[in-house]
C-alpha cells in the first residue's frame, strides 16, 4: 500500500530531474540568460516552460475526468484562487533570488555537479537548503 | 542570442511535464519542489513522507546521471559565495511566502489554469528580469 506513492514519487522525480538536465536549467548562465531581456537574451527557458505546460494542461484535463488518481484515494487540487500581497510580495523576493545567483529550487537538489568539482557544499544548494530552512 | 538551444528546451520541457503528470495522475498531488521539499521538513511523520523523498531521490539521481553524461550540465556558480548565500535565502523566503516557485506555479498551477499561480509567475519573471538589468548596470 505504501510502496506504490514511493515508487510514483520516484518516477516522477526521474522524469522531472531529467526534464531539468536535458533543457539546461541546472545551468545558472542559461536561467540568467533568459532573464536578461535588454542584453544577449536567451528564450530556451520559455521553451521549456511552454513544453512542460502543454504536457501538465493535457494531465490536468485528463485528471479532472478521473474520480480518483490511480494510488491514492483522492486529487489534492491546491484551492486558492486569491491574489493577496503575500504572494506578490514572495513571488518578488523570489525572482530577486532567481536572477541574483540563477538558481531555483527545482534545479538546486538536482546539481551536485559543482560541489564536488569545487569543493564547496555550501555553494551549491541555495535553492534548496533555503527553501527548507526558512 | 549566443546559446539558444530550442530543441533540448523544448524536449527537457516534455519530460518535466511528464514528471509532473505521473505524480497528479498516480498519486493526486501537485509536482512543486519547494512544497515537497519543505514538507518533507515540516510534517518528518507526515504518511506523505515517503513519495517526498523518493521525488527527491529521483531529482537528485537524475542530477547525479547527467553529471556523469552531459558534460556542463553542472557548470560552477559564477556568483561569488556572498551573493549565492543571500539569493538562497531570498528564494528560500519567498517560495515560502508565495507557496510555490517554478514548478508549483510555473508549470503547475499555469497548466491546470490558475490566475493565482499565473500572476506570482509573471511577478517572479518580471523581479528576476529587472534584478539582472539592475546587475549588468551596476557591473558596467
Amino acid at each position: 500500500m505504501t510502496l506504490a506513492p514511493r515508487l510514483v514519487g520516484l518516477v516522477s522525480g526521474l522524469l522531472f530531474g531529467a526534464g531539468l538536465v536535458l533543457s539546461g536549467m541546472t545551468r545558472p548562465d542559461k536561467v540568467i540568460g533568459f532573464l536578461d531581456l535588454t542584453g544577449d537574451w536567451d528564450p530556451s527557458l520559455a521553451f521549456v516552460m511552454v513544453g512542460a505546460i502543454g504536457v501538465f494542461a493535457f494531465a490536468a484535463w485528463a485528471a479532472r475526468r478521473q474520480t480518483r488518481p490511480v494510488w491514492a484515494p483522492s486529487f489534492q487540487w491546491p484551492t486558492r484562487k486569491d491574489i493577496d500581497a503575500r504572494l506578490l510580495l514572495g513571488s518578488a523576493l523570489f525572482g530577486l533570488g532567481w536572477g541574483l545567483a540563477g538558481y531555483c529550487p527545482g534545479p538546486a537538489p538536482t546539481a551536485p555537479g559543482p560541489e564536488y568539482r569545487t569543493g564547496r557544499p555550501d555553494a551549491v544548494r541555495p535553492g534548496l537548503s533555503s527553501c527548507v530552512g526558512s | 542570442m549566443a546559446d539558444f538551444t530550442p530543441v533540448p528546451a523544448l524536449l527537457g520541457g516534455l519530460l518535466v511535464g511528464a514528471g509532473a503528470s505521473v505524480l497528479l495522475l498516480g498519486i493526486g498531488r501537485i509536482a512543486g519542489i519547494c512544497g515537497i521539499a519543505s514538507g518533507l521538513l515540516d510534517a518528518p511523520r507526515d504518511p506523505d513522507r515517503g513519495w517526498r523523498a523518493t521525488f527527491l531521490a529521483g531529482l537528485l539521481l537524475a542530477g547525479l546521471a547527467g553529471n556523469a553524461w552531459l558534460p556542463g550540465a553542472f557548470p560552477a556558480p559564477s556568483a561569488p559565495l556572498p551573493v549565492l548565500l543571500v539569493a538562497g535565502v531570498l528564494v528560500g523566503v519567498g517560495t515560502r511566502l508565495a507557496n510555490g516557485c517554478t514548478s508549483g506555479h510555473g508549470v503547475c498551477g499555469i497548466g491546470r489554469g490558475s490566475v493565482r499561480s499565473l500572476a506570482a509567475t509573471c511577478t517572479f519573471i518580471a523581479a528576476g528580469m529587472l534584478t539582472v538589468w539592475i546587475a549588468r548596470q551596476v557591473r558596467v
